[in-house]
């Protein structure tokens, strides 16, 4: 058995932990709060841009777009989003996971764009090719931070350097519940099903401009709306994991702890169980 | 709510909700110029150029500086999805100015590596929210 001075300084180093993991914990509840209203107040402009470019799209029909053809470049832009700090359980190797297990994607046709110093170490180290990016944006995303992004992605994509562009981020369904996804940005898929609901207005709506100038100047903006909302998720996401995390960290903690008290109290009155029979057992010999 | 004269006008940003109520009359500029939109109006998707937003409510009217992003019109219904708005109490009249000046200096001595785009919409948004201000 361990001794009690031994237990009782590992109690004071777990309790010393649970301290931080708890005060951890509030720190990204409150994060998350903030976050999520964040979140919400913008998913709105998503629900309204998606809509309205799917009834366009729907609408052209298959017409001959630069945004609408796969490039000639076999190389695919994936925009990966992740935390800059560890301590969120899966959420960073999640998201990774996303790209590196792909089926079908090659280490040397994939260009990371790694929004996120976590994601950009582990691609660095797996070997593939990492595009700078600034990853302080995800502490506290705005838009022109999502404008810049797509201003560069699809500068390339125009220039035929990339073939697709993908985004990787975990959705953010509610506060315990997490979705990595992947998502394909360009060249813009419309969803057989989606639009089929509103065939009313879609079916004699105008474009001024024509339709496919139209698309020009529509598209870059649906690319960022779209970056934008996954980086507002991301973030909510990332904090919601950590609360997690930390939550689990802090009760693992306190079992920990009520197990070595348990331990400690046994060594203890086993030490004064021992003594006292030292005593009478001393007693005895000299009566 | 649903009277003829006036139409459901809804301006949202990507941070937030920025206008939503009903109004009689909304004019802005486009990429094909100034249009005003009456209720009733053709179905019609159109992008914003950068300029002024007059709202016309029962009551009175509103101003916007309107920068950026696209509208969708329909006869009972207006949605302007803005990716930059501001109302004239949030714009910064020296900022503005500073920035007009910038921009016109940027045109005028144009080198070959100038983005004349970028500067015209960046003039163009200055002097929008200058015109907001009076």
């Amino acid at each position: 058995m361990a001794s009690m001075r031994d237990i009782k300084h590992r109690k004071s180093s777990i309790q010393g932990t649970q301290q931080i993991t708890k005060a951890m914990k509030l720190v990204s509840t409150v994060k998350l709060q903030r976050a999520r209203a964040n979140a919400e107040r913008s998913k709105e402009y998503f629900t309204c841009m998606y809509e309205t470019v799917n009834s366009i799209l729907e609408r052209v029909g298959h017409v001959e777009h630069r945004y609408l053809a796969s490039g000639n470049s076999q190389k695919k832009a994936v925009i990966v989003i992740t935390g800059n700090r560890g301590l969120a359980g899966g959420y960073n190797s999640n998201v990774e996971k996303l790209v590196t297990r792909h089926p079908e994607w090659k280490k040397d046709d994939v260009v990371v764009y790694a929004l996120g110093t976590k994601g950009r170490e582990t691609f660095l180290r797996h070997g593939y090719e990492v595009k700078e990016c600034n990853s302080d944006i995800v502490e506290s995303p705005v838009y022109r931070d999502a404008m810049h992004i797509a201003e560069e992605l699809l500068k390339a994509f125009a220039n035929g350097e990339i073939g697709e562009i993908h985004l990787a981020y975990t959705a953010f369904k509610n506060t315990v519940s997490h979705v990595p996804t992947l998502l394909k940005l360009l060249p813009v898929e419309v969803s057989p099903e989606s639009g089929k609901k509103e065939s009313g207005p879609s079916a004699i709506m105008n474009f001024e401009p024509e339709d496919v100038e139209a698309l020009d100047m529509i598209i870059p903006k649906y690319v960022t709306s779209l970056i934008y909302g996954a980086l507002m998720e991301a973030v909510a996401s990332e904090n919601g994991a950590r609360m997690q995390a930390m939550d689990n960290a802090t009760s693992n903690a306190e079992e920990m702890i009520s197990d070595l008290t348990l331990k400690y109290n046994r060594a203890r009155q086993g030490s004064i169980t021992q003594e006292l029979t030292e005593i009478i057992a001393g007693a005895e010999a000299i009566g | 709510m649903a009277d003829k004269n006036s139409f459901l006008l809804r301006i949202i940003t990507p941070d937030r909700l920025f206008y939503e109520n009903q109004v009689e009359m909304v004019e802005f500029n486009t990429t094909e110029g100034e249009i005003g939109v009456l209720p009733g109006h053709v179905p019609m998707t159109v992008i914003v150029k950068p300029g002024i937003l007059d709202i016309t409510e029962s009551e009175g009217d509103k101003t916007a500086a309107l920068h950026a992003g696209f509208a969708e019109i329909l006869p009972d219904r207006v949605t302007i999805l803005a990716e930059i708005i501001e109302w004239p109490e949030e714009i910064d009249v020296e900022r503005a100015q500073a920035a007009r000046e910038r921009a016109e200096e940027r045109l005028r001595s144009k080198t070959a590596e100038t983005d004349m785009a970028r500067a015209e919409t960046a003039l163009q948004r200055a002097v929008a929210r200058i015109q907001v201000l009076r």
